[in-house]
């Protein structure tokens, strides 16, 4: 019989990188689920999640470290930084829904310091001025060639999520950026 | 960089963001199993491709992932309007009509 084994998760990014004017720090693991429902479900499903699902274009609502993100009309990005069991918490909502999760489909940087914005912006055409995207909005768009969830903690710090496999390209291009971010 | 008005984000993106999907307001018939093959020629691969102003529809693929509708110029890739799926399409007049208003007022 074979023995068996422990393994341990490999993390698609390690390395801190970035620059003065933006630092890059790959976020640490969390749940995800990929949210799709309609309006009628949002009560049910926001007292199940402990976070109020929004429904404006571009805002999101947090809950201590559980976030959820306008991504669409009837779609969401909801995570949990303390990787709580958000399939369980949506399931148990009662409502027509569908969830997927996500949890290690994408990972997150985290671009900080005065010069995130202009980081960002050397791959994503986005408006990153504070009237335009303030703190606490989001967006699904894209960074070069990779689709990204930008989400926007402070004024100077951001959360870029993306595909896994897209990782290092866009923690490569953010580097880029940073570099670039201070002249 | 062309920028277009997506109706459901309820603001201006890049179209970098987007992705064309074709002719807009084409039905597809009901009785698609006893139309001719000339009627399924016309209604699956006949586009009139004009010189002007276009109905298209978009997605907005990089965002919300909705797909929309949008008048256009096919000269000046210049968007007129852009409105939600399910919406009726804007009259053809109106839209000319209030080009020709924002011209005068320049
Ligand atoms: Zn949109």
């Amino acid at each position: 019989m074979a023995d068996q084994v422990t393994v341990s998760r490999k993390a698609a990014l390690t390395a801190r990188g970035g620059s003065a004017e933006a630092i890059l720090t790959p976020a640490t693991a969390a749940t995800r689920i990929s949210l799709r429902a309609g309006a009628e479900a949002l009560p049910a499903l926001s007292a199940a999640l402990g976070v109020t699902l929004p429904t404006r274009p571009k805002t999101s609502a947090s809950s201590g470290q559980r976030h959820a993100l306008w991504i669409g009309p009837d779609e969401w990005l909801v995570f949990d930084e303390s990787e709580a069991d958000l399939m369980a918490a949506a399931a148990s909502s009662g409502t027509l829904h569908s969830a997927a999760d996500i949890s290690h489909r994408n990972v997150a940087v985290i671009v900080s310091g005065p010069g995130a914005n202009v980081a960002i912006n050397s791959g994503c055409p986005q408006d990153l001025s504070l009237a335009i995207f303030p703190v606490g909005g989001c967006s699904r768009t894209i960074l070069g060639k990779a689709e990204i969830i930008l989400f926007r903690t402070a004024e100077d710090q951001f959360r870029v999520e993306c595909w896994r496999s897209f990782s290092p390209f866009v923690f490569g291009l953010l580097s880029e950026g940073a570099a670039d971010a201070g002249y | 960089m062309l920028l277009i008005y997506c109706p459901y984000c309820e603001e201006e993106r890049s179209e970098l963001e987007f992705r064309g999907a074709g002719d807009a307001h084409i039905a597809r018939p009901e009785n698609i199993a006893d139309i001719t093959d000339e009627e399924f020629e016309e209604y699956f691969f006949l586009r009139q491709n004009p010189k002007g102003l276009i109905f298209e529809r978009w997605r907005h693929i990089h965002g919300c992932g909705r797909f929309f509708n949008a008048a256009r110029d096919t000269v000046s890739d210049r968007f007129y309007t852009t409105y939600k799926a399910g919406e009726p399409k804007p009259d053809v007049s109106d839209i000319l009509q209030s080009e020709q208003n924002k011209g005068a007022a320049k």
